[in-house]
């Protein structure tokens, strides 16, 4: 075909409007929602003890960090789903989780502790945490991908593992309100390792299905 | 260069505010630059400069299919050219090489390279016959016959809502096409 018919070919569909990257990505977010929660009150369900544990500044700022994180991936994976957007422009924002979480480190560092460092480190639920968070955030992350297509990101492994941050933190944020770990020092390991598993299979993934 | 630049920025704004001639104007405007491009690409690959005209048609099928990324704020020509460079890579790697296409190959592109040695593209036609026959009659009738939406309706006694439909899914498809084989 010559480049001039499909030229005006194309110029013919300009009334279409597609429908912005974001709303597609909240959409598909929402879509994929309710077989996490359906997950999360299958197989785990909100800890009985909830209403005291608020009173615990550090059950509380579990889901400060989980809600930072997946709050931030969603504007890094919206900025890089623009074909010329930099690679790390707002990058920082990550930065925002990452803060609060040795935020929590040091201020518990600085508060006698009944449990030894390595008791709080192991907690109790630490397989139940690196197995659940991965698995709830499979249907958010295909989501998250399914919504970022509709984007044009020139780097589809780095946006495919931002989504991947994305559906860990919420994920994450479901399962905070099950784990009776609170101690900074057990999110720091086993829901940063649940959540890198979660990014690599975001990057692995992303890297095939989201290139336009 | 910024004067054309600033030329494609207009433009967009009003293609996108529904004016379909301004849009028309546009992908003629920059078809010139992403051929130079394109072949400039392939020449740097070691690759046949004549099979630039597939690349060029890849390129225009991603910039209409993703121009809702463009942001009305921002400057038009660095988005197209972010475009035109990933399906530029895209291609040569399909066809086999792993290359480094510089964004700057886009920026200095001076659009005067002599028509005569194009070889025409192929691709966009041969996948236009895998296309549901709906899709494909719609897309052959406003591409190949120049007729208009309205045309186009009238003679498969389709509403002009439906023509626009199954034209925009054509394009879709065949771009999706275009990116499996």
């Amino acid at each position: 075909m010559e480049t001039d018919r499909l030229i005006r070919t194309l110029a013919a569909d300009n009334a279409y409007r597609a429908r912005p990257v974001g709303f597609v990505l909240a959409l598909a977010l929402l879509a994929a929602a309710p077989f996490s929660v359906a997950m999360f009150f299958a197989e785990l369900g909100i800890r009985p003890d909830a209403m005291t544990a608020m009173r615990n500044p550090f059950f509380d700022l579990k889901f400060l960090v989980t809600l930072a994180l997946a709050i931030s991936a969603m504007a890094v994976s919206l900025h890089l789903s623009r074909p010329e957007a930099s690679a790390y422009g707002w990058a920082w924002l990550l930065l925002i989780p990452a803060g609060l979480l040795v935020a929590g480190l040091v201020s518990e560092l600085m508060i006698p502790q009944q449990l030894p460092v390595m008791t709080r480190l192991i907690g109790s639920n630490s397989r139940i945490c690196m197995t659940a968070v991965p698995l709830m955030s499979l249907p958010l992350l295909a989501a998250a991908l399914i919504g970022l297509r509709h984007g044009a990101p020139s780097r589809p492994a780095l946006t495919g593992a931002v989504a991947g941050l994305l559906s860990a933190g919420l994920a994450a944020t479901l399962y905070a309100s099950h784990c009776t770990d609170d101690s900074p020092v057990f999110v720091a390991t086993w829901y940063t390792i649940a959540t890198a598993l979660v990014t690599a299979i975001g990057a692995l993934v992303g890297s095939r299905v989201l290139r336009f | 260069m910024r004067e054309r630049e600033d030329e494609w920025t207009g433009l967009m704004l009003r293609a996108i505010s529904g004016d379909g001639a301004a849009y028309h104007r546009l992908l003629k405007a920059v078809t010139p630059v992403l051929r130079a491009a394109a072949r400039r690409g392939l020449a740097r690959a070691g690759q046949p400069v004549d099979q630039s005209e597939d690349i060029v048609q890849d390129i225009l099928l991603a910039v209409h299919l993703k121009r809702h990324t463009w942001d009305p704020e921002a400057p038009f020509a660095p988005w197209l050219f972010a475009i035109a460079r990933n399906k530029l890579i895209d291609s040569l790697r399909r066809r086999g090489r792993r290359v480094f296409v510089n964004i700057e190959d886009f920026a200095d592109t001076i659009p005067s390279e002599p028509a005569a040695e194009i070889a025409p593209a192929s691709e966009v036609a041969a996948q236009l016959q895998s296309l549901p026959a709906r899709q494909r009659e719609v897309l052959q009738s406003i591409a190949v016959d120049s007729a208009s939406i309205k045309d186009t309706a009238a003679k498969f006694a389709m509403s002009e809502g439906a023509v626009r439909v199954a034209l925009h899914r054509g394009l879709a498809k065949l771009t999706a096409k275009l990116r499996e084989q």
